[in-house]
């Protein structure tokens, strides 16, 4: 491959990653169940997009394969999953009052940003790779801002795309350091994703049909029912 | 330099000449993507031409302010646009005559002149979407410094010409998260200063719900249609720093050969007609955000350009 060719390809990994910020960002500020959906099968796509950028530049077979894996898994497989198992209300659902509120919200989602790209920054002197520099900071504020959104969002499945964006952002940390995870570790780890997604589904369905709500923040108490063997 | 000064006139032209068709075109496409036929592109032309030959009615009660604003708002994207790069990617004669910061501080003059113009009038309406302007403006404001302070440290300079030169020449940096993160917080911007869709609803006629319209409410005549061109051009003074200094600086005149300062305007003009697609389609597939859904739009702008700060940072402190 030439050296103009290694630079398109480092190039648009480049894109692709300032794409997943931007996502990863909408995430936090969105408030329709839907929109955060839809921010989500965008960041999966953007991530098997640099997956088979630098599995084509790397000519690594691991990470065209992730990248289809990513796509088949999480930009296909999610939605439709939670399609079928959750109630359709579920997703016209906005959070009106968030626990924190969406210009703070955004604020603390810039603070994780500039925190991950500080905690990286000496694992960056170790190497000289344009990817890993672009990739590694990018993919841990992935993680951070997915984590923070699990802690601050209302919604059920909101929270539930805070898990999914974080396992994202370790993805795309992850195909920069290591090319070459065998294969079978990224189909378990796919096959595990949609496997949560069918669990918290089931889950949140169940919660939604005996309460009538799926506000995490308004089940903080127990109470115990009457059963019938009392 | 002879031609320079030559060409620095005919980008004024350009930008007087063609900010009426650009808001034709722009209002045409908006109409026809919802399936109506639409005015002519050539309306803003002939809406300017019959306001040039109406009379002016100017209230008793104003001041000199009022009298002075539409000229002023006419006047200052002429001298914006004589700092960006409109037609050539090299500097021109006045291109050293001011920095980035001087085209931002120009049009808070003109935004300033005329928020006092519509107060002056003593007409409910117009302190109203006055104050409502300037709230979108300060909001907006912190942005606008943001973009121009992460663009000018990729660059190492604050002139729009260097600045566009070096996006041409290095790949690394056009592709850069901080760039991508720039464009989509610049083009928050221009939607909210140039009182688009999601910020402000331009075909809206109702007075009430009005942000930037309700400005000019009071002029008639000769005055109506200074202000009215004004916002046009700097509408496309906007888009011009958007396309030609950050997005795609291609498509300039590369020499002083004047063919090819001429054959610059019909590219500029296709690039322009793209832009106006993409404008057209997030007008059309958006609502209008309440007033004070405002501050988050731009908060969202500011997080954005922030991110492209520190990307940029991090990014050149380790290469």
């Amino acid at each position: 491959m030439t050296g103009a060719q290694i630079q398109l390809i480092e190039g648009l990994n480049a894109l692709t990653a300032g794409l997943i910020l931007l996502t990863a960002f909408g995430m936090v500020a969105t408030r329709q169940v839907q929109g955060v959906m839809r921010f989500f099968v965008l960041q999966s796509l953007f991530l098997a997009a640099s997956a088979f950028l630098i599995g084509f530049g790397r000519s690594s077979i691991h990470l065209l394969a992730l990248g289809a894996i990513t796509i088949a898994a999480k930009a296909i497989g999610i939605p439709w999953v939670l399609k079928r198992t959750l109630p359709g209300d579920l997703y016209e659902r906005r959070e009106i009052n968030q626990v924190i509120n969406i210009p703070s919200s955004l604020l603390l989602a810039l603070l994780l940003a500039i925190a991950a790209e500080f905690l990286v920054s000496p694992l960056l002197a170790t190497t000289q790779d344009p990817v890993v520099h672009v990739n590694l900071p990018i993919g841990l504020a992935g993680i951070l801002i997915g984590a923070y959104s699990l802690i601050a969002r209302r919604e059920a499945l909101p929270q539930m795309v805070g898990i999914l964006a974080m396992e994202n952002g370790a993805f795309f940390a992850g195909i920069a350091i290591a090319s070459d995870l065998p294969l079978i570790a990224e189909l378990a780890i796919a096959i595990d994703v949609i496997l949560i997604a069918v669990v918290i589904g089931v889950l949140t369905r169940n919660i939604s049909q005996t309460i009538g709500t799926t506000e995490a923040a308004s089940m903080s108490e127990l109470r115990e029912e009457p059963q019938p063997w009392d | 330099m002879l031609r320079t000064v030559v060409y620095s006139l005919l980008q004024l032209l350009f930008v007087i000449g063609f900010a009426p068709l650009y808001s034709g075109v722009l209002s045409r496409f908006k109409e026809n993507i919802q399936s109506k036929r639409g005015p002519n592109i050539l309306q803003p032309y002939r809406d300017l031409w019959k306001l040039f030959h109406k009379d002016e009615v100017v209230s008793s009660e104003t001041t000199w302010i009022f009298r002075f604003t539409p000229y002023l708002v006419f006047v200052i994207p002429l001298f914006v646009a004589s700092l960006i790069p409109v037609l050539t990617d090299y500097p021109l004669a006045f291109a050293f005559m001011g920095d980035m910061l001087a085209g931002g501080f120009f049009l808070a003059l003109a935004g300033f002149f005329a928020a006092l113009a519509a107060a002056d009038t003593g007409n409910p309406y117009g302190p109203m979407g006055a104050s409502r302007t300037r709230m979108v403006g300060f909001l907006a404001e912190p942005v606008f410094m943001i973009v121009f302070f992460t663009v000018s440290f990729v660059a190492q300079s604050t002139i729009p010409y260097i600045v566009q030169q070096k996006w041409v020449a290095s790949p690394a940096a056009f592709f850069s998260p901080a760039h991508i993160l720039l464009l989509i917080a610049f083009l928050m911007l221009i939607l909210a200063e140039g009182g688009k869709i999601p910020v402000d609803n331009p075909t809206g006629h109702f007075e009430l719900a009005m942000i930037d319209e309700s400005k000019g409410l009071e002029y008639s005549g000769r005055g109506a249609a200074l202000m009215k061109w004004g916002g046009q051009m700097k509408f496309l003074v906007l888009t011009c720093i958007f396309l030609n200094v950050l997005l795609a600086p291609w498509g300039l005149a590369g020499d002083l050969q004047p063919g090819q300062v001429l054959l610059a305007i019909p590219l500029i003009l296709i690039k322009i007609l793209l832009f106006t697609v993409v404008l057209v389609v997030i007008e059309s597939s958006l609502a209008k955000l309440r007033l004070f859904r405002i501050s988050e739009f731009l908060g969202a702008a500011f997080i954005i350009s922030v991110a492209a700060m520190i990307a940029s940072i991090f990014s050149t402190s380790a290469t």
